[in-house]
């Protein structure tokens, strides 16, 4: 049993290509939103059935939260930071299936999801704003924290990937502990609270990195 | 002693001590939360969404000694 949660964990090879175990569950994931997704709008209708129903609530529910926290235009945000919490809420649970284990608790998903992150700001910044402009941000107040508003950038993307990481995978690791420790039955209480974990870190990675692309889109001046 | 030695004492007193100050960091922000939703109950929607984002933000330096432990015992650079 390799116990760093630092390793790689190869399930096989494609070809020269080492395919990884968060990556096969990163993909059955995606598939099976698209599948879901698929089903309930497929004869969408305003009679909505119930399928239709559940997803037409989680993304009213998505929109109003995303509006509370962006206030300009927030609609062209929604499909990124939705996407996000839904994948990084399934991804977390994920490991109430026996035998799955969540792909945020290694640390390649949650760098893929920061970087996305991190280039989206920019990039909306950008679109939002013009270049002088969004460029301008980082010499405010003054000229002279250019540096560290540039590494307060990094920083934070580094904490928001380390954040969700360091949670999924010590609860992991807790659980392996308890279970090695005490037996069958003392886990459970753990398990449960790893569903609050789940949820809770999905909510801080999705608000944050909405702060973050609201900070980057908005002329005044937020965290 | 060797480093192996070493760096279990410091992943020790990495995860301890950078455990004290976010936990009273953490009491101390959801105690004036609490306070301020039982003055105004209708502010909890705003209320809350900033108390999560300030722990989130509290929660990193704990973060932050986890994965120097984390680095120490599994990721050592000085052990061969």
């Amino acid at each position: 049993m390799d116990l760093s949660p630092l390793a790689p964990d190869i399930l096989f090879n494609l070809g020269p290509v080492p395919i990884s175990r968060p990556v096969v569950t990163t993909w059955a994931i995606m598939a099976g939103m698209t599948l879901l997704c698929w089903l309930g709008l497929r004869r969408a209708q305003v009679h909505a059935g119930p399928l239709q129903t559940v997803l037409e609530v989680i993304v009213t529910t998505l929109d109003e939260q995303i509006a509370a926290i962006i206030h300009r235009d927030h609609g062209k945000y929604v499909p990124l930071l939705g996407t996000l919490f839904l994948f990084v809420v399934i991804a977390n649970l994920s490991a109430i299936v026996p035998g799955v284990k969540p792909p945020t608790g290694h640390l390649e998903t949650p760098m893929a999801l920061a970087a996305i992150v991190f280039v989206s700001a920019h990039v909306m910044g950008i679109q939002a704003r013009g270049l002088g402009a969004y460029a301008s941000r980082y010499t405010k107040p003054s000229i002279l924290l250019l540096p560290l508003n540039v590494l307060s950038e990094i920083t934070r993307t580094f904490s928001l990937m380390v954040r969700l990481y360091g949670n999924i995978m010590s609860h992991e690791m807790v659980i392996a502990i308890v279970l090695f420790l005490a037996g069958l039955f003392l886990p459970v209480p753990f398990m449960l609270l790893g569903i609050l974990i789940g949820i809770i870190q999905a909510y801080i990675f999705t608000v944050l990195a909405a702060v973050f692309i609201g900070a980057a889109v908005s002329t005044e001046e937020i965290g | 002693m060797t480093i192996e030695m070493w760096s279990i004492i410091g992943a020790f007193v990495a995860v301890s001590f950078g455990a004290i100050g976010p936990a009273l960091g953490e009491g101390r922000a959801i105690a004036a939360a609490m306070d301020a939703i039982a003055r105004q109950p209708e502010a909890v929607g705003p209320l809350s969404r900033t108390l999560f984002v300030g722990l989130a933000m509290i929660e990193t330096m704990a973060i932050y000694c986890l994965v120097i432990a984390l680095l120490l015992l599994y990721a050592n650079p000085f052990v061969g």
